[in-house]
This record gives structure tokens, sequence and C-alpha cells, in this order.
């Protein structure tokens, strides 16, 4: 469940793999290439990932949501500093004024007392913030276990991964078993979604890429993105 | 004057017809989603059929209660963008039933996890005269963060009918888009229509 090696394989992969690829459509000219990470992906999803997650969803809610808030109050974190870079003061100011709220008063970040009290969540992030400054978002990626993300949504990951708090924990297996559960909690929230892609995708991998650049551009036009014109190739 | 006493009461009833006739017809897009949205909801919560799933029962509030409020046809033709022209109208036909079949089954299965939740409507400033709007609700659920689901609607002579659904900015119509495009590559509209088709068959069991 390591993120870092994962990531940085696929991403050195499909780097590499990009000189020689041409086909697949404008947003995803390594869909061969990712065709074979998704095929990789998809029995280690089903067999392995699935069911650990539908386990980690049957203990008591009580258990698993100061697990969500504890990641959620690092997630707020990270927006802060986002939505600084962006110039977004008042949602940065909310974002850190949450930090501030849970970390004191929700011991630490495991209670959520500032959505309680009405803050909103920035859930802002790097790749957000590179797609501000106008850099685009580069090739679609699938990433084995990890799921979808693209050259820039994707180094935004590895930037967070290597600055996160949890990074600083000098215990390594305490550290590992906090990556480990945050990204089973993660994970665990993406089954009900998963299940109605399932249901609803004639092709689960094409569905799965057009979904999620569609939500990376509504969030980082904060819900405004801006009319994509019919894309006919 | 005493003689016509009777007649003006159904005067004005006739009247109030004649007004509220179109009136109702186009009850304004957000609060008929505002409406649909929350009678749907309360159904639900008072139904122990449908939150158990009874699948007859979620079709039967489906067909009656949610689909006199789309409109497939010009769904499915969004959906198809420029391969829409491509296809006979007995293709756009057939397609826009099978999309509707997928739509409505995937709609089923979605439906029954609903309960807790409220939705609310955000800000929403058409133009004067729009014919077509999106109205942007977000639904409120206990300790998870909210989902914002926008219905992009158009003026229809019976009332304002959804041709697009957009889940947290995915827009349903946009991403099957991509869908369609790729199955009229591989094998043509009526390659489309036979995917779309087995898709509706397995999902049945």
């Amino acid at each position: 469940m390591t993120l870092r090696p994962l990531a940085w394989a696929a991403l050195a992969a499909a780097l590499l793999s990009g000189c020689a690829t041409t086909t697949g459509s404008r947003d995803d000219p390594l869909e061969p290439f990712n065709r074979a990470m998704y095929a990789i992906h998809e029995p280690i999803d089903r067999d392995v990932v699935q069911p650990i997650a539908r386990a980690w969803l049957e203990l008591p809610a009580a258990l698993r949501q100061p697990v969500t808030n504890f990641f959620g109050n690092i997630d707020d974190l990270f927006s802060g500093v986002n939505g600084v870079l962006q110039g977004k003061t008042e949602k940065a100011a909310h974002d850190f004024g949450r930090v501030m709220t849970n970390s004191l008063y929700g011991l630490g970040g495991l209670i959520d007392v500032a959505s309680g009290a009405g803050i909103p969540k920035g859930e802002e992030d790097f790749g957000q913030t590179f797609g501000v400054w106008g850099i685009p978002h580069g090739p679609y990626l699938f990433v084995p276990v990890f799921g979808p993300t693209t050259v820039r949504d994707g180094t935004g990951v590895i930037i967070r991964a290597y600055t996160t708090p949890v990074g600083y924990l000098e215990d390594v297996s305490a550290r590992n078993t906090l990556w480990g559960v945050g990204l089973l909690d993660l994970r665990a929230q993406a089954l009900e979604t998963q299940s109605i892609v399932q249901q609803a995708a004639l092709d689960p991998y094409t569905f799965v890429r057009r979904a999620y650049l569609q939500r990376r551009a509504y969030l980082t036009y904060d819900g405004r993105p801006p009319t994509p014109k019919e894309d006919d190739e | 004057m005493t003689h016509r006493r009777p007649f003006a009461p159904a005067a004005l009833f006739a009247v109030a017809l004649a007004f509220a006739g179109p009136l109702l017809a186009q009850e304004a897009p957000d609060a008929l989603v505002k409406r649909v949205s929350q009678e749907t909801i309360d159904l639900i919560r008072s139904d122990p059929k449908l939150q158990a799933g009874d699948p007859a029962r979620v079709q039967e509030v489906i067909e009656s209660r949610l689909l006199p409020h789309f409109d497939f046809s010009r769904m499915t033709q969004l959906a198809m963008g420029r391969n829409w022209r491509a296809a006979s109208p007995e293709q756009q036909k057939r397609l826009t039933d099978e999309f509707r079949t997928l739509l409505v089954r995937t709609y089923s299965n979605a439906l029954t996890q609903y309960r807790d939740e409220t939705i609310q409507l955000r800000p929403f400033r058409p133009e004067a005269g729009a014919a077509d709007v999106t109205v942007r609700t977000e639904v409120v659920r206990q300790g998870r963060p909210p989902v914002q689901i926008d219905y992009g609607m158009t003026r229809t002579q019976n009332g304002w009918k959804a041709y697009d659904v957009i889940v947290g900015g995915v827009s349903l119509v946009t991403n099957y888009r991509d869908e369609f495009n790729e199955q009229v590559k591989a094998g043509g509209v009526d390659g489309l229509i036979r995917t779309l088709a087995d898709k509706n068959r397995t999902g049945a069991k």
C-alpha cells in the first residue's frame, strides 16, 4: 500500500513509454500503456483491495470516523497552503482556521469540530494550484492500486507525500500503519461510487478517465470550469 | 342580480384554472427540482419496500415520479454528439430507449442508498426568459462532505425537463460522449446499440 515507489515507477514508466506511443485521445496519449496498467490494477483491486476495504467498512463508524477526520485535517492543512499559493486568501483562512480548531479542540484532528461549526473545507491541492498557474494537466495516467491521475496531479501527490506531517513520524512501523489506514479509509469511501460506475459504464476505463478529468477541472476552477469544446478529435 | 350569483364562483374557478394550467406546467426549474427531490426522499424514508431495495417498487417510483421530468431524447442526442446525425431515425429511437434503460437501472441501484439526505438549492440566477438553465443543488449528508448535484434543464411545452445531471462536476452527458464515441468508432452505431442492449441484459440479472 505504499504510494511512493509505485507512483514513481508508474510515472517513470509512463514518461518512457510516452516517447513511443502516439495513439489514444488528446487527454490520454498513453492510452495503450494505461490500459495495460488498468488490466494489472483490476484483478488486484477486485480480489485484494476491495475485500479489505469492505472489511474496513464493517468496523463501527465510531472507529472509522476519527481516521477520516485525522486525514481530513491534514487535507485541510495542504488545502490552506495551496489556497495561499493560488491567492485565495479567504479559502486559505477557512482551511487554517479548520486545522487550528480541529487540532486544538478536536483531539488533534480526530473530531471534526470545524465542520460542525460550519467552516467550509477548501479542497485545494497541488495539482489544482499548478492548474491555476496555467500548467496543463499533461497526459492522463492510470496507476495500479492508486487509480486515475495525470502527470500534473501525480506530481502534486508526490510533493504532498514527501511533505506530509505523517512522513515526519520517527517510528517507521507507526508511520507505515498510519499511511496504510489512511489510504484504506480513502479507498473504502470510494466503494459506493465504484459500484455505480460498474453499473453505468460501457467501458469502465473510459468512464473513469472522463469522470476523473471532469472532476479535476471542476475542482481546479472552483466549480466553474470553462465549457469544454465538442471533442470530435 | 341574484340569479347570477351561482355563476360567479364558477367563472372565477374557470379563470383561475386558465391561469393555473400554464403556471403549473411551467413550475420554475429550481422549484421543480427541489420539490421532486424532496418528495422522492420523503417517499423512500416512509416506504420500507424502497429501503429494502424491492426492484419492482423502485422501478415503479422512478417511472412515475422521476422519468416524466427527464428529456431522454435530448440527453441521448447530446451524448452522441456528431454521431447522432449518422444514425437513422430508427437507430436514434433504439439508442434513446436503451440509454434510458441503462440510466434507470443505474439510478435504481443508487436510489435506495438515499435516506438521511437533504437537498438544498444553491444560488441560481438564470437570465430572464432563458429556455436552458442549470439548477444547482447540494445534497447534505450526515458526517460526510456535501455533494453538488446540478441539473441541465430545458423548457418544453410540458414544463422543464432535465437533459443532464452533473454530480460533483461530472456531467453524465459528457461522460457518455466519450463512451459512445469509442463504441461508434469500433462498431458503428449498431455496435453501440448492441453494447447498450447487452449491458442492459446482463444488468437485469
